[in-house]
């Protein structure tokens, strides 16, 4: 295990050396992700407004009882919303968009994990060290969070243990799940792999589902901004594109 | 430095040539595989050629899941119609014993069919789902005669590609792949929960292709064409919905 996979080292040695605090492959992934996210995001609003409705099961539709539903307006006159009027119709673009997006996405994300697996990225930069993971350690880093005190110099090098455990989150259950409820919603996949509906009770459970991790990836997204901006703008964004959290005078 | 930089272009050059290489092979084998959709152009172009071909490969003789009698959603969705025409209501009128269905293109013995010689066909019957792309669903009984048995009586010659069927609505009309064709649970349905099938629901014919979206079954058919290209149809993109904005192939 190389040092720089402990956490509460001052300086790990990838700040020594002249490797990038991000990897060219990671950062490259990322911003594809970012832009794929957003495209789903939007579309998926769009997608959403044609029938604000969610069900449980296999079957719902106007005549039965959601599960819930948001009272907006929708944009098809079928839908009982109790506003007297229809949003314009966006679904066609918003499909086409959405499904090209998660292509995007599922061969960015597997290009990713292969690079993480093959490279050690995972083992070095996400796996979480046991010492960070106690209670101890967690509420410490818990409350450096919360109290909104600037970063520590070594936090630019490296990710803590509640970091590693939200990105192990987001990579390995909330993405594979929100890919997993999408297919299951196809009925050509359907027909294909009728177990991977089943087991999530139907199809209109699986699109219930869909929305809900969409809310949580959503969730991460805005944590992932604000403590971007709580850590320093400039510095996470220049890690994040040039692979250097300073400028050569900075680290001079 | 200009040593490597020379490197590094050559390298890149490779790549590049290597990847357009490779990218026009895999176009000429797609093309000769029928695994591009007739709206493949355009901006969202390579997404849908990647989930229309990704499922010709995945999902060509899977079956549509079947659901138990008591699973039959009571009362499923019509969902809205466009006003029918006088014509359709003078059909109507007569119990639909005028109504026929034509089938020409590409086929030995071009004929018109009645529905009561439709109905003395093999008559077959399914409990499937039917989802809109709006997200709402229903599952309900169709019955009819499967359209391959149609495509054996007229003799559908071998270079058939797709099928194109048209509704007495004339913005409805629409196509579907041989592999969807002469699929089993593809029916021309003429009726519906053991009974005629509604009006509302596509009575009194209704083609009904249970592994794609909602939008490809489409209401009240009545000629079919039998085809090797989509080109002289519309604007060439295969059916009314890509002019609409709405993907040609929506097994998603």
């Amino acid at each position: 295990m190389a040092a720089g996979s402990i956490q509460g080292i001052a300086v790990p040695n990838t700040a020594i050396t002249d490797a990038p605090r991000h990897s060219a492959l990671v950062r490259v992934t990322h911003w594809i992700t970012t832009l794929a996210f957003l495209a789903l995001l939007l579309t998926g609003v769009e997608i959403l407004i044609s029938h604000p409705r969610f069900y449980w099961g296999e079957t719902g539709n106007i005549n039965t009882t959601p599960l819930f539903q948001f009272h907006i307006p929708a944009s098809r006159a079928t839908v009982p919303t109790g506003y007297g009027y229809v949003l314009p119709d966006q679904n066609g673009w918003s499909r086409y968009l959405h499904f090209q997006s998660a292509w995007v996405l599922v061969l960015t994300g597997l290009l990713y994990v292969l690079f993480g697996f093959f490279s050690g990225h995972f083992r070095r930069n996400l796996v979480p060290d046991p010492a960070g993971l106690s209670a101890k350690s967690l509420s410490a880093t818990i409350a450096r969070d919360l109290h909104l005190r600037p970063a520590r110099e070594e936090d630019a090098w490296s990710y803590n243990a509640l970091q590693r455990l939200t990105y192990l989150l987001v990579i390995f259950i909330l993405f594979p799940l929100v890919i997993w409820t999408g297919l299951a919603m196809s009925p050509a996949v359907a027909s294909a792999f009728p177990g991977a509906v089943s087991t999530l009770g139907g199809q209109q459970s699986a699109r219930t589902i869909h929305f809900f991790v969409t809310v949580l990836l959503t969730l991460f997204l805005l944590v992932h901004v604000v403590m971007v901006f709580l850590a320093g703008f400039w510095t996470r964004m220049r890690a994040m594109i040039t692979g250097r959290p300073a400028t050569g005078e900075e680290r001079a | 430095m200009s040593n490597l930089s020379r490197r590094k272009l050559i390298t890149a050059g490779l790549v590049t040539a290597g990847g357009a290489s490779g990218l026009a092979v895999a176009a000429t084998l797609a093309r000769r595989y029928g695994l591009i959709p007739p709206d493949s152009g355009g901006l969202y172009g390579p997404g849908e050629t990647l989930t229309y071909a990704a499922q010709r490969l995945l999902t060509r003789h899977s079956l549509a899941r079947e659901f138990s009698p008591e699973q039959i959603s009571k009362p499923p969705f019509a969902n809205s119609v466009d006003p029918l025409g006088d014509e359709f209501k003078r059909h109507q009128d007569a119990g639909f014993a005028g109504w026929r269905l034509t089938v020409d293109g590409m086929v030995a013995r071009p004929a018109s069919f009645s529905i009561a010689e439709l109905k003395s066909f093999p008559r077959r019957s399914q409990i499937t789902h039917l989802a809109c792309e709006e997200g709402w669903s229903y599952i309900a009984e169709w019955i009819g005669v499967p359209l391959s048995h149609v495509l054996d009586v007229v003799g559908a010659l071998p270079q058939a590609r797709y099928v194109v069927y048209r509704s007495i609505q004339s913005e409805w009309w629409e196509s579907i792949d041989m592999a969807d064709a002469l699929h089993p649970q593809t029916y021309v349905a003429h009726g519906m929960n053991g009974g005629e099938l509604p009006v509302p629901f596509g009575g009194p014919l209704r083609l009904r292709v249970p592994r794609q979206l909602g939008y490809k079954s489409v209401k009240y058919i009545r000629r079919l064409t039998v085809t090797d290209s989509l080109k002289p149809f519309g604007k060439g993109l295969g059916s009314a919905s890509p002019e609409g904005g709405y993907a040609w192939y929506a097994g998603i």
